[in-house]
């Protein structure tokens, strides 16, 4: 007999997305395609000169149908779009909520895509799904591959399309996604997710 | 097996390995943010040649001198001089001259790491003419970290940045003036440390040991769980006098405290608090 747990269909409780060099202009088509009902929270990784992200908040608020909030130390991870502080890591504890902290840099960056991919996958396991966008470092990698080890989803920007190809590239080797598409179809993707649709 | 039921054999441990620290040296890291310590520990496994979390504490029980080791990956030495110039720069126009008003004001510097918040705050005293009659307590638990910040020696290539904060948090003097260099490093004028108290003191078991008039603790409570969280502001709000500051780290609030009645917001999007 199948066990239950793997019979079950998939139900993506929570997305990450990790995105650095051309994140702008990659999450300026992503995120606003996301619908205001959606129920699954988006946490989003960019890398970008400290005090930027507070920007991005600003940036991505007028154009998503979806809250758009830089989460603090401890808040409980609700329905909405979520962009790390500047300078610190951001974590996901088993209890759902987020932890921030000021480590080390890792892959020179902090926040690190590694970081956050690595902590929500020990606590979603299957319920998460992992973005890799346009970037030209190799953060996120490392990460994907562990959300793929614990039954997790990660979807990839086609390298082809995306603005610098290095950091696409770099999750797919090491991570065999389950879809590697261009940003329109992974809007479309992810609006099925949000809504609750494998 | 999934990844799941792995994942929780590796939490198993991991509080194991917190209690066994606890009942053989202790330290108290059974109240810290998981997700963080999951890293750390991950990262002392390699470090500390032990294939799991199990074979780390076998490690640390039989050969208890590599619990120094251990220590330095469970806390976390990141620190900078100025860091957050807004949040110094408060201290000095807006804290500082309600300090003034004290015969000898006390800081308390809690969670001082390798001590540069505390020559942050001992420069800004300086500047303001208030460090002679002042008294600062830097308080860690690591032992290597308050050697390091009784030393004040850091790496002259840091200097840079610590001069830009210092000029944008309001700095009055040259920075040069603070330091001497010697072979790649930079060591800072003993009589900015003068007026400072050293201490090994822990905000998870140790208790209130003086009255202060300010309080910063930055960078500190984001290790720690939600009741931690509660227990080092409860020692904060016992140790302050009535009206003292307490200035936390930029994603650190008391939002989410059951404390906030005994604080008010003093200059919150700063992250100052003033007691009750
Ligand atoms: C990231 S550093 C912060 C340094 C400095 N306050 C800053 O913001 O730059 C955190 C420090 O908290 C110390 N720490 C951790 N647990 C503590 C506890 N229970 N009591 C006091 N200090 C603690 C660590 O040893 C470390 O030095």
């Amino acid at each position: 007999m199948v066990p239950p747990l793997l019979s079950r269909p998939r139900e993506t409780e929570l997305v990450v997305v990790g995105a650095s060099a051309g994140a702008v202009d990659a999450l300026g088509e992503l995120l606003p395609a996301l619908p205001a009902d959606a129920r699954v929270p988006f946490v989003v990784v960019v890398h970008v000169p400290p005090s930027k992200p507070s920007l991005l908040v600003d940036l991505f608020s007028s154009k998503c149908a979806l809250a758009v909030r830089q989460p603090f130390d401890k808040q409980p991870i609700e329905p909405g779009v979520w962009i790390a502080a500047p300078d610190y890591h951001l974590l996901v504890e088993r209890d759902r909520t987020f932890a921030v902290s000021i480590d080390e840099p890792v892959n020179y960056s902090r926040p690190s895509i590694d970081v956050l991919f690595e902590s929500a996958a020990v606590v979603y396991g299957r319920a998460l799904a992992a973005v890799v966008l346009t970037g030209a470092s190799r953060d996120g990698a490392a990460g994907a591959r562990k959300v793929r080890a614990e039954g997790g989803l990660v979807l990839v920007q086609d390298p082809s399309e995306a603005e610098v190809d290095v950091m696409p590239r770099a999750a797919i080797e090491e991570s065999t996604p389950e879809l590697v598409a261009p940003l329109a179809q992974l809007a479309q993707a992810l609006r099925d997710i949000s809504r609750g649709r494998p | 097996m999934s990844g799941d039921a792995r994942s929780s054999a590796f939490e198993i441990e991991l509080r194991l390995l917190l209690e066994a620290i606890f009942l053989r040296f202790h330290y108290d890291f059974r109240s810290y943010s998981m997700a963080s310590l999951r890293r750390r520990v991950t990262a002392a496994l390699s470090a500390l040649g032990c294939e799991t979390v199990s074979a780390l504490q076998e490690k640390i029980l039989h050969q208890p001198e590599t619990f120094t080791a251990l220590l330095q990956y469970l806390t976390v030495q990141v620190s900078d001089m100025f860091r957050d110039p807004a949040f110094f720069l408060a201290f000095r126009q807006h804290v500082v001259p309600e300090l003034a008003t004290y015969p000898s004001p006390r800081v308390w510097i809690a969670g001082a790491s390798s001590g540069e918040e505390v020559y942050t705050v001992a420069i800004i005293l300086a500047e303001e003419g208030l460090l002679d009659r002042a008294l600062l307590y830097a308080t860690d638990i690591n032992p290597d970290a308050i050697a390091k910040a009784k030393a004040g020696v850091y790496a002259e290539e840091r200097i840079p940045t610590f001069a830009a904060n210092h000029r944008a948090a309001g700095g009055k003097q040259p920075f040069e003036r603070y330091y001497t260099s010697a072979y790649g490093h930079a060591a800072f004028d003993r009589k900015l440390r003068d007026r400072v108290v050293f201490a090994d003191h822990s905000l998870a078991t140790d208790s209130v040991f003086a009255e202060v008039q300010a309080v910063t603790c930055r960078n500190v409570l984001i290790y720690f769980d939600r009741t931690l969280q509660e227990r080092a502001v409860g020692l904060f709000r016992d140790a302050l006098s009535r009206r003292g500051f307490l200035g936390l780290g930029a994603m650190e609030s008391l939002q989410l405290t059951k404390q906030s009645s005994a604080f008010e917001p003093f200059l919150p999007e700063l992250k100052w608090y003033r007691r009750s």
